[in-house]
């Protein structure tokens, strides 16, 4: 330990430690805020999985948006933009706005209105009442864990990717390593401190820590993203000019190619958003309807009336955080593309220079670290992008944790089978094992080039089962067989798409021979299958009771 | 009859966000895509905005609390 200490004062000091130290100041303030907000903790089950439905508007509104929005609105928004063009707001953002606030009002009230009254703190309970079936739950529970798994990964994974640059040169002795990240921290440690902290806040006080964390991470990514925007608009000589020099094929939707010279070779991009995706990529918001841990935080809610805020602000916050980053993506192809290979920054070489896009993930960050030339602000940018990751990630380690204690643990135990005390430990107990998995797996899988694309699959899976909330929630004909067939068409065609894909590259269907992307995105083809098949199959088969009519239709 | 204006704006806003109807610059800085986009946005804001001044559930709220 302490040749570490000696080592780690003998790294050259070329290199400003000082965006280190603001991201360490800030882990620290979200912890202290989070396991302050710990000691709000009721020590109940009730309140360490749903805070005791006791959660406002403001805060409801702030830890929804901070959950939806993960590492892909700050570093997948810019590289999706430095990738394809302007149309990726239109692709991801906009459509959500209009279908996220879609889902919180038309499946959001109704979920929390039954869970409420009924005492539910999972899905899986209420799908296990309304169609009348122990058995949905374990074909379903699968399902949604495996789905969850990759997103966490995503969360993860990429904080490895922005750390990386962020930290790059900072010790060269005390982490040696090949290129451009040599003396950048190594992912066993940013791993170890993020899923560290936020391990420290779930564990301390569940739902309720969750959502003081991601009410604090979330004004910080939004403000860091805003704060990157004015000041890469100032190191390119304001708006206008920076704007001037965006790769022109990069303004319009209309999709082309677009040669990229690198020093590891050149490689055609394909830029622009066919129409036939851009239409079907509408069914990925939807996934919003059938996330386990947002579900989870519609749960919290004091009130109905909580939700009047979150449905109405939404499509705002995602305008607030999205349109700089893409406005930073599309300036950053007039800084990386257009000038011929020795004009180019050499640092920015070395990162981007790989012969594909696999780089496109680091774009806000090089991009960060290259024009904003203070260590502070750096080091703020990067804290903000942390916070965008670990106030999705909080919410994910609770609801698995959540749902493996309900509805695997407790499930079919008599209730008095565990003290209130015993069942918040085995949910303790779970979330630890949840965060330590997610910890080796993603240093396993921490080369995965397609990080992004995987978390389309992820997408893709939910939003094509929020036929099967629809349904339940909407339609008193929706039987048990309908809704067993809905799964097994969902999850059927969702893996055979994906297989087809190479188990999670960028895959439409019936594409053209010229391009990936201008066929229909899969998720519409999964979601059409699973309301045919629940439909078809209700139809055909015998109606809930009267009991079950009258407990879930008001 | 809200349910059904509910319903059409819905497509209607949808349907606009096609946007198939451009490579310039709003402001001098915005390119055109992202502009129509950014003001989608605040259209699906009000239009959310109408419908829980107008369509809110109320009786959802009762019947949570336990009443029939």
């Amino acid at each position: 330990m302490e040749s570490l200490f000696i080592l780690a004062q003998a790294e050259a000091a070329t290199v400003s430690k000082t965006p280190l130290v603001v991201i360490i100041c800030y882990l620290g303030l979200l912890l202290g805020l989070a396991l302050f907000s710990g000691k709000l903790f009721r020590g109940t089950s009730k309140d360490y999985f749903v805070a005791s439905h006791s959660i406002g508007p403001f805060m409801l509104l702030m830890s929804v948006f901070g959950t939806t929005m993960t590492a892909f609105a700050l570093v997948g928004s810019t590289g999706k933009a430095f990738q394809k063009g302007v149309g990726t707001y239109g692709l991801m953002a906009s459509s959500s706005g209009l279908i996220h606030a879609a889902c919180f009002f038309l499946i959001g009230i109704k979920v929390w209105s039954i869970a409420k009254r009924h005492g539910y703190v999972t899905q899986i309970q209420f799908f296990r009442n309304r169609f009348e079936s122990n058995g949905i739950g374990y074909l379903l529970f699968p399902c949604l864990v495996l789905l969850v798994i990759p997103y966490l990964l995503i969360g993860v994974i990429g904080s490895y990717r922005v750390m990386g640059p962020a930290t790059a040169g900072m010790f060269p002795n005390l982490f040696p390593q090949e290129g451009m990240l040599n003396g950048s921290v190594p992912p066993w440690l940013i791993g170890l401190v993020i899923c560290g902290v936020v391990l420290a806040y779930i564990f301390a006080g569940g739902s309720r820590a969750a959502a003081w964390a991601n009410t604090f991470q979330t004004l910080v990514f939004m403000a860091m993203g805003v704060l990157a925007f004015y000041l890469i608009s100032k190191a390119l000589g304001g708006v206008a000019a920076a704007s001037e020099q965006i790769y022109p094929g990069h303004l319009v939707r209309t999709p082309g190619e677009l040669e990229v010279t690198t020093k590891a070779g050149a490689f055609q991009r394909e830029i622009g958003i066919p129409p036939i995706q851009f239409l079907t990529y509408m069914f990925i918001p939807l996934s919003v309807g059938m996330f386990p841990h947002l579900f989870q935080h519609w749960l919290t809610a004091k009130s109905a009336k909580s939700f009047r805020l979150t449905v109405i602000a939404h499509p705002i916050c995602i305008m607030v955080v999205w349109v700089p980053c893409v406005l930073i993506g599309l300036w950053a192809t007039g800084v990386f593309n257009v000038p011929p290979v020795d004009a180019w920054p050499k640092p920015v070489v070395s990162i981007m220079g790989s012969a594909d896009d696999a780089g496109v993930g680091k774009v806000l960050s090089v991009v960060v670290k290259f024009l904003i030339e203070n260590p502070l602000i750096a080091g703020m940018v990067t804290a903000g992008i942390l916070a965008a990751i670990m106030s999705s990630l909080d919410s994910q380690f609770l609801c698995l944790g959540t749902i493996f204690t309900n509805d695997i643990v407790l499930h079919n135990k008599p209730k008095d089978r565990f003290t209130d005390k015993q069942i918040v430990l085995i949910a303790r107990g779970f979330v630890v094992a949840i965060v330590l998995l997610t910890y080796i797996l993603s240093l396993v899988l921490k080369d995965v080039q397609n990080v992004f694309d995987l978390a389309v699959w992820s997408f893709s899976g939910f939003a094509a089962l929020t036929s099967l909330v629809f349904t339940a929630l909407y339609w008193k004909g929706a039987t048990k067989a309908g809704a067993y067939a809905c799964i097994i068409a969902v999850a059927a065609s969702w893996f055979y798409f994906f297989a087809k894909a190479g188990w999670g590259g960028e895959y439409t269907v019936f594409s053209s021979e010229h391009r990936s992307d201008d066929g229909i995105m899969p998720v519409a083809i999964c979601f059409v299958l699973g309301l045919v098949a629940m439909v078809v199959v209700s139809l055909l088969t015998k109606k809930p009771s009267d009991e079950t009519i009258k407990k879930f239709f008001p | 009859m809200k349910t059904g204006i509910i319903i059409f704006v819905f497509v209607a806003l949808a349907v606009l966000h096609q946007d198939t109807w451009n490579g310039n610059l709003v402001f001098g800085f915005i390119p055109v895509g992202l502009a129509y986009h950014a003001c989608y946005s605040i259209v699906a804001a009000i239009f959310w905005a109408c419908v829980v001044k107008f369509a809110w559930p109320d009786r959802m709220e009762k019947w949570a609390e336990g009443e029939d």
